[in-house]
C-alpha cells in the first residue's frame, strides 16, 4: 500500500511536470486563453454594470461577477482537457503511457494538476485586468492562498469530467459538441453572472448540484464579500466532488483507447 | 536463451458481434525476433494491444515473462517496451524529456536517469537533439526516440506494432540496425507486426502468419516456404499458400485514416 502511495506521488508529480513543461515550452495558449475573460468582464461586465439590473450584495456589478468569470475561464481551460486526451490517443502516446507501470490514478492527478498550473495563469491574467479596470478585489496573502487552492480544485474536478466524457465520445468531434452542450449550461446554470436568488426555482434547484456554483461562492467570498462563514463547506463540497469525480475518471479513462 | 518469454493460450477477442482474434495460441523464445505478419484488419494490432495489457482478452490468457495478462498485468507491464504504430512522442518536449519522462514512468531511479538517457541518446545517435523540440526532428528521427523510449528502463520484451510504417527506406534499414544492436547487447526479445514481406523476411527469426483473426501459419521462414512445396518460394507465395489470399492493404476506414496520418506525420 505504501509503495503505491508513493508511486502515485511520484508519477503524478512526473505527469504534472511534463505537462507544465509544455506549457513554458510554448505559452502562447495562455495568452489566446486570456482573451474570452478580457471581452466578458471588458464587455459584458461593463455594460451590465451601467444597467443596474441585478442585485450584487452591494458591491459594483464588476466586482460581483469577476469571481465568476474566472471560474468560467478555469472551466473553459479544463473542460477542454479530455480534447486533448482523445488527441494523445490518435497519437498514441495515450496507448504508451498506459502500459506503463504507472497508477491510473497518477495519469489522472498529473493532468489535474497541470490544468489547476494552467487555471492560475488565467487567474493572474484576470487580477491584472481588474487592476486596469479599477476593479477592486480583496488581495490579501489568506484570499490568494485561497484562491489559488479553489482554482486548482475547481481545475482539477472539469478536467475528471472532461476525461470521463472524452472516455464515453472517444472522438474530437463528438467531444466539441459535447463540451459545448456541457459548459455555457453549467456556466448559466450558477451564480457566476447573477445571484441564485434570482433564477427561477428548478434553475436554482440545478444551481445547488452544480460545483461550478460552490467555486463562484468561494472565490467570490476570498475575493470580494470577504465572509468567509460558507467557506469550508464550498471547498468541503469542491475536494469531495474532485476526489470523486478523480476516481471515476481513472477508471474510466483507459477506455478511451479501446 | 531459449526460454519462453511469451505463451499465449487460446486467446480471442471480441467487440461486440465481431472476434476480432478467434482463439490463437503461439509461443515465443526470449532473444527471438518475431514477426506477426499479415494485412491491416488481421488482428495484429488487437493480439498486441491485449498482450501490453492494453486490452482484456474476452477469453484465454497469455503470460508474459510468466505473469499472466489477467492476474498480474501490472507486472507484465515492468518488463517490457512498446511502440505503437502512431507516432506516439509528445512533439511539445523535446527528445531529453520525452525520455526522461518514460524514465521515470518507468521506473528508472533518479540517480540512474541522467545515465540512462545519456546512454540511450548515444546508442540512437540522437545526442545533438537532445534539447531540440520533437515537433522539429524527422521521421526517422523520430522513430528512434519511440525505441529509444521503450528500451529505457531494459525490458526483457519490445513490442513494435508497425514500426517502419511511413519511413523511407533509409531511414527503415537504421530501425532495424537499432533493434538488431538492441536484441545482441540486451538479449531483448522483439516482437513486431507488420505487413511488409520484405520487412518480415529480412528481419525476423519466426513468422506468424495471421488472417482474419487467426494464425494461419507460424515457423521459421524457411520452415513455411518450404512447406509450399514450390522451388524459390518467396515469403509471399508462402502467405498465399497458407491464407488462400494476396497481402494486400486491407482494412477498415479509421485503419486506412491512421496509415495515412503516419505517412503524412512523418512526412
Amino acid at each position: 500500500m505504501m509503495n503505491y502511495i508513493l508511486q502515485l506521488i511520484k508519477k503524478t508529480w512526473v505527469m504534472a511536470e511534463m505537462e507544465v513543461r509544455k506549457l513554458l515550452h510554448d505559452p502562447t495558449e495562455l495568452i489566446t486563453r486570456a482573451i474570452q475573460p478580457i471581452l466578458w468582464l471588458g464587455i459584458f461586465g461593463e455594460a451590465l454594470s451601467k444597467i443596474r439590473a441585478i442585485p450584487t450584495e452591494g458591491f459594483s456589478y464588476l466586482q460581483f461577477i469577476t469571481p465568476g468569470i474566472l471560474t468560467q475561464s478555469i472551466t473553459f481551460v479544463s473542460i477542454f482537457y479530455g480534447l486533448a486526451i482523445i488527441w494523445e490517443r490518435d497519437m498514441g502516446l495515450l496507448q504508451k503511457v498506459l502500459v506503463t507501470p504507472t497508477p491510473r490514478l497518477a495519469l489522472v492527478w498529473g493532468k489535474m494538476i497541470s490544468a489547476g498550473v494552467r487555471g492560475l495563469s488565467q487567474a493572474i491574467i484576470i487580477y491584472i485586468f481588474t487592476l486596469v479596470l479599477q476593479i477592486h478585489l480583496r488581495i490579501t496573502l489568506l484570499s490568494t492562498v485561497g484562491v489559488v487552492f479553489i482554482t486548482m480544485l475547481g481545475a482539477s474536478f472539469f478536467t475528471g469530467l472532461s476525461m470521463i466524457i472524452a472516455s464515453i465520445v472517444k472522438t474530437r468531434e463528438r467531444f466539441m459538441g459535447i463540451g459545448q452542450i456541457i459548459t455555457l449550461p453549467l456556466f448559466f446554470a450558477s451564480n457566476a453572472i447573477y445571484p441564485i436568488s434570482i433564477m427561477p426555482s428548478w434553475l436554482q434547484a440545478i444551481a445547488t448540484i452544480n460545483p461550478l456554483t460552490y467555486m463562484v461562492n468561494g472565490l467570490r467570498a476570498l475575493l470580494v464579500t470577504g465572509n468567509v462563514s460558507r467557506l469550508p463547506f464550498d471547498i468541503a463540497i469542491l475536494i469531495i466532488a474532485t476526489f470523486g469525480i478523480s476516481f471515476i475518471s481513472a477508471y474510466m479513462y483507459p477506455k478511451v483507447v479501446v | 536463451m531459449n526460454e519462453i518469454i511469451i505463451k499465449v493460450d487460446n486467446l480471442s477477442k471480441n467487440f461486440g458481434q465481431v472476434q476480432a482474434v478467434k482463439n490463437i495460441s503461439f509461443e515465443v523464445k526470449q532473444s527471438e525476433i518475431f514477426a506477426f505478419l499479415g494485412p491491416n484488419g488481421a488482428g495484429k494490432t488487437t493480439t498486441i494491444r491485449m498482450l501490453i495489457t492494453l486490452l482484456l482478452p474476452s477469453s484465454g490468457d497469455a503470460t508474459i515473462n510468466g505473469y499472466s495478462l489477467i492476474h498480474h498485468p501490472a507486472e507484465v507491464r515492468k518488463v517490457i517496451g512498446y511502440v505503437p504504430q502512431m507516432i506516439s512522442v509528445d512533439g511539445s518536449l523535446t527528445v531529453r524529456e520525452n525520455l526522461m519522462l518514460m524514465a521515470h514512468l518507468y521506473d528508472v531511479s533518479y540517480r540512474e536517469c541522467n545515465e540512462r538517457i545519456k546512454e540511450t541518446l548515444a546508442f540512437l545517435d540522437l545526442e545533438e537533439y537532445a534539447g531540440s523540440l520533437v515537433r522539429t526532428l524527422s521521421g526517422g528521427m523520430i522513430r528512434k526516440l519511440e525505441v529509444g523510449q521503450a528500451m529505457l528502463h531494459h525490458p526483457h520484451l519490445l513490442f513494435l506494432d508497425e514500426p517502419t510504417t511511413g519511413l523511407d527506406p533509409i531511414a527503415k534499414r537504421h530501425i532495424w540496425e537499432h533493434l538488431m544492436e538492441l536484441r545482441d547487447s540486451f538479449g531483448t526479445t522483439i516482437f513486431f507486426s507488420t505487413h511488409n514481406m520484405d520487412e518480415a523476411e529480412d528481419a525476423c527469426d519466426k513468422v506468424a502468419i495471421m488472417d482474419a483473426g487467426e494464425i494461419a501459419a507460424i515457423g521459421a521462414i524457411s520452415e513455411l516456404k518450404e512447406k509450399t512445396n514450390k522451388k524459390d518460394a518467396t515469403l509471399e507465395d508462402a502467405f498465399i499458400f497458407f491464407t488462400g489470399n494476396e497481402l494486400q492493404a486491407n482494412g477498415n476506414f479509421r485503419e486506412i485514416k491512421r496509415t495515412r496520418l503516419i505517412h503524412h506525420r512523418l512526412g
